[in-house]
């Protein structure tokens, strides 16, 4: 154990440093759940590839850095230090991507990974389906093989897609064969959301914009090098992508330390009508040491991964840690700044309250998407623990 | 930057597990409750010949001359087993403690025999009031107004209290301060205090974590094999929830008490808020772990034939010994809300 960082870890620190202070849009962006605001992210996602900051864990010949995990837990924590915008291409950059360089084709690669990177495709998900949420495996929508077998044809519906609305592509699991059932018989197709045959009806979110998306599908015709693996094996294709979700990539410990950080200060700022609740403070408390834990923790986990550990069922106590902290954070946020907490930025009388409302509604979604916390917990009992499943 | 165990540390924490396993059974611990000292000088010697009486003891007085972090998975073990005898104490506050006084002839006069499992040691500390084990200590360094005194067994006067834990041994001890020798005094003996303060609530952190793994799998088991509805009660969600919130709590119960043992081993001037926010959150996980599991044994966790309480007993005790939950809040508490805090992205290993 050496917790100390390196001269090389301390240098490249450094330099991202530089670079975010010398690139960072100094008014931030609007949300990328408007049509501005899309474009915005989009552009930084551009400014993000040329400065070779896009993806840092990706190879050199790929527009990356080949970085390992603990330089990217430091580029991220410099990221959120710096405030930088939200990644609109996450999908894309951390849950596809390397799914590409695991089960793509060299000619898939070289086809997607690059407007991936530039942010030129910005990815959505298709995943869930109107009776399949938790229980994904209860997926219906079909894909079939046209009989000269250079295209599929797909039919069905797509639910929750995350910036589906303004996005180019699409990627999820559609049932190729119409006898299989549960997990077996499903396959990981990459759809241009241009496509005739698709209609994408926006749906707003608790905050009122259209974050996320439902996509019909109606006689789409995708070719078939749009497939990712083998016909059938959409399964195990997706519980990569799954995997590196719940796990190190999406939720780095930099944002959770950086709303503790916040939250300590707000409290700070309003510790006389915040202590009337003496619970407030010990709250507060509570958030730094869970925001610690979970870098503390990320740590450890990058490390054993660097020496050749796998990711397990771990993904799924990450997930629960993160997600039920920042409600905590954001409810908090807002029981300290009282009466003002149900105004937006923008009304008039509203003065400093900050992000803390808007943080608030996107931490309802963290126990829910990506596998409910109840399923993580089942995972947790049954292949942490050995529970038995029945 | 490198947040594992070696390799060497980890054989190291396997072979005394299975060792402990071996030889400190839920019937050894019960058999041990039935004696006078509640303490087993043949256990004691098998420590020895195994070195783990000598492994913080610097190597120029017969030890091992290791630190904090190689011990706190050991100390981790030991919680696993519920061991009652002194030595993560020894190990982790004693030998410590004797170091820090700096005084060659002291340490020249105790380390070998404590190596050698000729002696045993305990520190006394005002803030658990109590004294653990010092019916069979041949030495106690005791916290009394502001200075730190050693004292022997003719010199003092030993009151035993019953604790509901019926492994632990605690004794309310009296001496006369002229009588007694004086090892430190002033800002010195507070630091000596502060130091022990430290390495024993990060003792009493591992064994919680410890402590917390053995409820999960005393649990596990008692679910998976009992059957009501003609189903094994491990299969029902709610079940496999409350330990599901014991297991994952745990992972990032562990991390903060690695860490705060990094920070002790190595000086750093964090280890203090390391420590508070290690024990909070390892002896919080081993209450959790004690109410969910006594509440998926149903009634048969509340017997005493149950093996359960023994563990629930422990994770009790060590919640409030070396400081409770509201001593070490407060403590992390004024670094946090001080303008010097370094919070934020970046300065996880600040120190």
């Amino acid at each position: 154990m050496q917790l100390e960082y390196t001269e090389q870890q301390n240098a490249f620190r450094k330099e991202v440093r530089a670079w975010l202070a010398a690139n960072v849009p100094t008014e931030p962006l609007q949300s990328f759940d408007t049509e501005l605001g899309f474009q915005q992210h989009r552009e930084w996602e551009a400014k993000l590839y040329e400065g070779r900051w896009g993806m840092i864990t990706w190879p050199e010949e790929m527009g990356g850095r080949g970085a390992d995990l603990l330089q990217w837990l430091i580029f991220e924590e410099e990221y959120y230090a710096a405030r930088a915008p939200l990644r609109v291409n996450q999908n894309g950059i951390f849950l596809l991507g390397p799914t590409l360089m695991e089960y793509g084709t060299e000619e898939q690669k070289k086809r997607f990974l690059n407007g991936m990177a530039t942010g030129k495709d910005i990815w959505c998900q298709g995943w869930s389906e109107p009776n399949a949420g938790s229980d994904m495996a209860a997926i219906r929508s079909m894909a079939t093989l046209s009989e000269d077998g250079s295209h599929y044809i797909i039919n069905g519906q797509k639910t929750w897609s995350t910036r589906a609305v303004w996005a180019d592509w699409c990627f999820g699991m559609f049932r190729t064969d119409p006898a299989s059932e549960r997990h077996k018989g499903l396959t990981f197709i990459l759809v241009p959301l241009e496509t005739e045959g698709i209609t994408v009806r926006p749906i707003p979110q608790l905050d009122g914009l259209p974050g996320f998306a439902e996509i019909f599908f109606d006689n789409v015709k995708v070719p078939v090098d749009c497939r990712l693996g083998g016909e059938g094996e959409g399964w195990n294709v997706a519980m990569a992508t799954a995997g590196f979700e719940r796990g190190l990539m999406l939720r780095s410990p930099a944002r959770f330390q950086e709303t503790a950080k916040r939250l300590v200060n707000l409290y700070k700022a309003n510790q006389e009508s915040a202590d009337q609740d003496p619970a407030v403070r010990d709250a507060v408390l509570r958030a730094y040491m869970d925001a610690e834990a979970y870098a503390l923790t990320t740590y450890q986990t990058a490390c054993r991964l660097i020496q050749g550990g796998k990711i397990g069922a771990e993904a799924s106590t990450n997930k629960i840690f993160w997600s039920e902290l920042d409600q905590q954070m954001h409810g908090l946020g807002l029981k300290i700044l009282g009466a003002r907490a149900e105004l937006l930025p923008h009304a008039p009388d509203a003065g400093d309250v900050g992000s803390w409302l808007d943080g608030w509604l996107f931490a309802q979604s963290g126990p829910i998407y990506a596998g409910t916390n109840e399923i993580q917990r089942n995972i947790i009992a049954e292949r942490l623990l050995g529970m038995p499943r029945k | 930057m490198d947040f594992t165990f070696s390799e060497d540390q980890l054989l190291f924490q396997e072979s005394v597990k299975d060792f402990l396993m071996n030889e400190v059974t839920p019937e050894t611990i019960r058999a041990a409750w039935q004696t006078d000292t509640g303490r087993s000088d043949g256990l004691w010697q098998q420590f020895v010949e195994l070195g783990l009486t000598g492994i913080t003891v610097p190597e120029a007085f017969g030890g091992l001359g290791m630190n904090e972090l190689d011990f706190v998975l050991l100390a981790q073990e030991a919680g696993y087993v519920a061991l009652s005898e002194p030595l993560v104490h020894s190990a982790l506050v004693a030998v410590p403690t004797i170091l820090q006084l700096d005084n060659s002839e002291f340490s020249a006069q105790w380390l070998p025999k404590i190596a050698a499992g000729e002696a045993k040691v305990v520190v006394g500390l005002a803030i658990n009031g109590l004294v653990e084990d010092a019916h069979i200590a041949d030495l106690m360094i005791l916290e009394s107004g502001d200075a730190v005194y050693a004292v022997t067994q003719d010199q003092a006067t030993l009151r035993y209290n019953e604790s509901i834990d019926l492994g632990r041994k605690l004794f309310s001890v009296e001496f006369d301060q002229s009588v007694a020798t004086k090892l430190a005094g002033g800002e010195f003996a507070q630091n000596i205090i502060a130091g022990a303060l430290n390495r024993g609530a990060l003792a009493a952190a591992a064994q919680a974590l410890g402590a917390t793994q053995r409820m999960i799998d005393i649990s596990v088991q008692y679910t998976s094999e009992r059957k009501q509805f003609g189903v094994a009660i491990g299969t029902f969600q709610a079940v496999k929830h409350h330990m599901a919130n014991v297991a994952y709590k745990l992972e990032y119960a562990k991390t903060p008490v690695y860490r705060a043992a990094y920070a002790l081993a190595n000086g750093l001037s964090s280890a203090e808020r390391n420590v508070s926010h290690a024990k909070i959150v390892a002896c919080e996980v081993a209450d959790l772990a004690a109410k969910n599991s006594i509440q998926v044994h149903g009634a048969m966790g509340y017997t005493w034939e149950m093996d359960l309480h023994i563990f629930m007993k422990r994770a009790w005790a060590l919640n409030s010994s070396y400081g409770t939950a509201g001593f070490h809040k407060q403590r992390l508490a004024a670094y946090v809300f001080s303008d010097d805090a370094l919070l934020g992205a970046g300065n996880t290993f600040a120190a």
